[in-house]
């Protein structure tokens, strides 16, 4: 106990040593957030354990980096890539030597192609004749540095890098030696060259591979980021079904951070504030000595929810993520009531709150879907038998393109809705620019909506959403 | 108070085999990456989040420290609505009213003689905050975690169960282990206590306590530390019996349940086993014990399929060195 130890009061060393800046780019590469302060506790913690043993640094940087079980994953997947990658940089200790070589060779590189080729000094051509397969992986791993591969983030930059990182290697001395054996035209030369040439074709695969799986390591988080940006701003009815698994994750996602955000703004009594008036009147029986206190408390509902949605033609697929999205979000509304319509309207809560949503919404759809709308009988049906569901409570949201067949759009119906819920939002598919055209009736509809709005892509989903929970908070 | 090691009331840890063995010894086998988390967070003054499925042992990491570096353990359960009054201080607001009262006269007699409202006010606030010092100070588990004078293991159990405004309110005392009371001000730890935070995913935890956390998961144990920990807790039972017995449980997690049985269940098992007296696994005593390892009817049913399929493959488990 008494051992002379660096205290963990006294300052650690936190400059992020070589290795690991590297590979907490790699990690930010790969989705995972590091923050700064994160950098510099595994910083820390890898000054407590060492390189030497890398199961414990894996456990290690594993502690302070990754922070759920999704972000573990990413992290260990990570973890080995990378390592797996750079095993021939770490196999002589990346801490102690870090990268000698690459610094020495920006020094003599100008001409010095003697060194440009391998960790001893050996040109591209000895290299491969050779077919030291380590010393080759060694240099294709130096002049992947040297062209800064791990900037690299869409796979159309694959060619760029693999050119540069064989230029790095020495092609153009190797092209030249190649061009001069053949000009030379001794059999012997000849048939050098000829050997080269199918080395450097296998050398070229080996870069483009390696290059692949850089592209996988530094940049999978990015390709993922764009990927999820498009599909939040496309149309819904534009993407395509094999998309559709990951719109419902990215579905789950937005609901479960919207829950989250609100699910603490219900029911919050708070305390910690005296509530004085009624301090006094408790103990009014004591003549006035408090000995009760009495606190403040503050309640507040979660908005009940009645979704009426669509399901006819290209509004199904809105519709669709609509449900999805409310049905995500059972934990901070109350009382959630779905209807679908085209034809005629039909409650679905059933439906939807027994079965995973993903069959309970391709159910409802067979039920219902794609059938020609006519708003006013749909409107009818609801009056006759859920109207007097609807309090002032309410939030009532409608989902449709208004576009009736030019059928009776019943506005009197929506007019009546209006008066008992808390309110009516309208949410519309189509682009504003094609409203009140044919048959469509949105503007008779509007003037009894306390909302109406522009609704076809999950950007705009999320958006409503925010709203209808920030109404209630 | 505590028979800590003299002059040296803070302890430091030496090496990761050190952790092993201390926790071994306070009866808790822990993995090697709970041994490397516990190691981590004492040198970087971090809290540790554990998160994992029930009864995998978060709690008892947390007392078993407690128990190794023989430091008191206080532990804050986290539920819905818990506030600072609750977690940190509260005023004794009875106490504070009843002084007021009884002290009445004595406040009487001294603004009596002052002749304007003025000078008696002055008076009054020559004594300061007498009603806001620590005298009327109730101190909560964190704010007791903090006054300990050799530190303390502060165990912060189920903070998903908290609101968010809770977790924002807690960033202060993890980062800095410090607390702000408006009318004293800061109390800063004389020794900082180790934290460990336990989570079930009921919520996401945000981002900022995160971020001051070393994060932890721990999972089902294999079948080697699984029969190490039960050995520890039920050391009278036999090498073979144990043996089967984690097989079988192993295999009951490969089926898709509500609630899989968890390492608190294997233990409470083993015990079972053992008032039994049984020597080997059998199969109609698997059936009649099987409520202990799941809790739900639908499990029971969905597991009861496969009872002499996994028993007949447990039975062939041969003990594994303990």
């Amino acid at each position: 106990m008494s051992a002379p130890r660096p205290t963990p009061t006294a300052p650690i060393r936190a400059a992020a040593s070589e290795p690991l800046r590297r590979f907490l780019q790699v990690a930010r590469g790969a989705g995972l957030r590091v923050s700064a302060a994160e950098g510099i506790d595994a910083a820390r913690a890898v000054d407590l354990v060492g390189f030497s043993d890398r199961t414990l640094l894996k456990d290690t940087l594993g502690l302070v980096l990754a922070k759920t079980a999704d972000e573990k994953l990413l992290y260990d997947e990570t973890f080995e890539l990378y390592f797996e990658r750079d095993e021939f940089a770490a196999a002589n200790d990346p801490e102690t030597k870090p990268r000698p070589e690459a610094q020495d060779m920006r020094r003599g590189a100008p001409d010095g192609l003697q060194e440009m080729g391998g960790p001893d000094g050996q040109s591209l051509s000895e290299l491969l004749e050779s077919g030291e397969r380590a010393a080759l992986a060694m240099a294709m791993e130096i002049a992947a540095r040297e062209s800064g591969i791990e900037k690299i983030r869409y796979f159309t930059q694959k060619n760029r890098y693999a050119r540069q990182i064989l230029e790095h290697m020495g092609l153009h001395e190797l092209e030249r030696q190649m061009a001069a054996l053949r000009q030379r035209g001794t059999p012997d030369a000849a048939a050098r060259a000829q050997f080269l040439d199918e080395r450097v074709e296998r050398l070229w695969d080996a870069v483009r591979d390696f290059v692949e799986r850089s592209l996988l390591l530094f940049a999978r988080g990015e390709t993922e980021q764009l990927h999820e940006r498009l599909l939040k701003s496309a149309r819904l009815e534009n993407i395509d079904r094999g998309q559709h698994e990951r719109m419902r994750v990215l579905v789950r996602r937005m609901a479960k951070r919207l829950a989250t955000r609100y699910a603490v703004k219900r029911r919050r009594s708070q305390r910690g504030q005296l509530d004085v008036r009624r301090t006094l009147r408790r103990n009014m029986g004591w003549g006035g000595i408090p000995f009760i206190t009495a606190w403040r408390r503050k309640r507040i509902d979660k908005p009940r929810v009645m979704v009426l949605c669509d399901v006819s033609g290209s509004v199904a697929w809105v519709s669709q993520f609509l449900l999805m999205f409310i049905y995500a979000l059972t934990e901070v509304l109350s009382d959630i009531r779905s209807f679908a319509y085209s034809g005629s309207l039909i409650e679905v809560s059933d439906i939807l709150e027994k079965q995973p949503i993903d069959e309970a919404i391709v159910r409802v759809m067979a039920a219902m879907g794609f059938g020609s709308s006519n708003y006013g009988a749909a409107l009818a049906d609801f009056e006759e038998g859920w109207m007097e569901h609807v309090t002032n409570k309410t939030t009532v949201i409608i989902l449709g393109d208004a576009r009736g067949n030019s059928t009776d759009p019943r506005a009197d119906i929506v007019d009546r809705v209006a008066q008992r819920a808390k309110r009516i939002i309208w949410l519309n598919p189509e682009p504003r620019s094609a409203w009140g055209t044919g048959d469509s009736d949105i503007h008779r509809y509007a003037p009894y909506c306390s909302l109406v709005r522009v609704c076809s892509t999950l950007n705009d989903l999320e958006r409503v959403i925010t709203d209808l929970l920030e109404e209630a908070a | 108070m505590h028979n800590v090691e003299k002059n040296n009331p803070q302890r430091i840890i030496r090496s990761i085999d050190e952790v092993d063995a201390g926790l071994g010894a306070a009866g808790y086998i822990a993995s090697r990456q709970i041994s490397t988390a516990v190691y981590i967070a004492h040198h970087l003054k971090k809290p540790i989040l554990v998160e994992g499925p029930a009864g995998v042992g978060k709690t008892e990491l947390a007392k078993s420290v407690a128990s190794w570096l023989t430091l008191p353990l206080i532990r804050m359960q986290c539920y819905e609505g818990l506030d600072e009054s609750k977690a940190l201080y509260e005023w004794k607001y009875g106490k504070q009213l009843l002084y007021t009262q009884i002290l009445r006269d004595k406040v009487g007699m001294l603004i009596g003689d002052a002749d304007d409202l003025a000078t008696a006010l002055e008076r009054l606030h020559a004594f300061g905050d007498v009603f806001f010092s620590k005298n009327f100070l109730e101190a909560r588990p964190l704010l007791r975690a903090l006054e300990q004078p050799y530190g303390a293991v502060l165990l912060i159990d189920e903070i998903d169960k908290s609101d968010q405004e809770f977790e924002a309110f807690l960033l202060e005392i993890l980062s800095d282990y410090q607390v702000s009371i408006p009318e004293i001000g800061s109390i800063t730890a004389t020794v900082p206590p180790i934290v460990v935070l336990t989570s079930n995913s009921t919520r996401d935890l945000g981002d900022a306590l995160k971020r001051r956390c070393l994060h932890l998961h721990i999972g089902f144990p294999n079948e080697k530390l699984e029969a190490r920990i039960i050995a520890s807790r039920v050391p009278d039972i036999d090498a073979r019996l144990l043996a089967q017995l984690v097989a079988f449980v192993q295999q009951l997690r490969g089926l898709e349940l509500k609630k899989l049985p968890s390492v608190s269940e294997s233990i409470d098992w083993a015990r079972v086993m053992m008032l039994m007296h049984a020597s080997v696994l059998a199969e109609d005593m698997v059936r009649d014990t099987l409520n202990v390892l799941l809790k739900f009817e639908s499990d029971i049913e969905a597991a009861a399929k496969r009872i002499a399929d996994f028993t007949r493959k447990a039975q062939q488990a041969v003990a594994i060195n303990r």
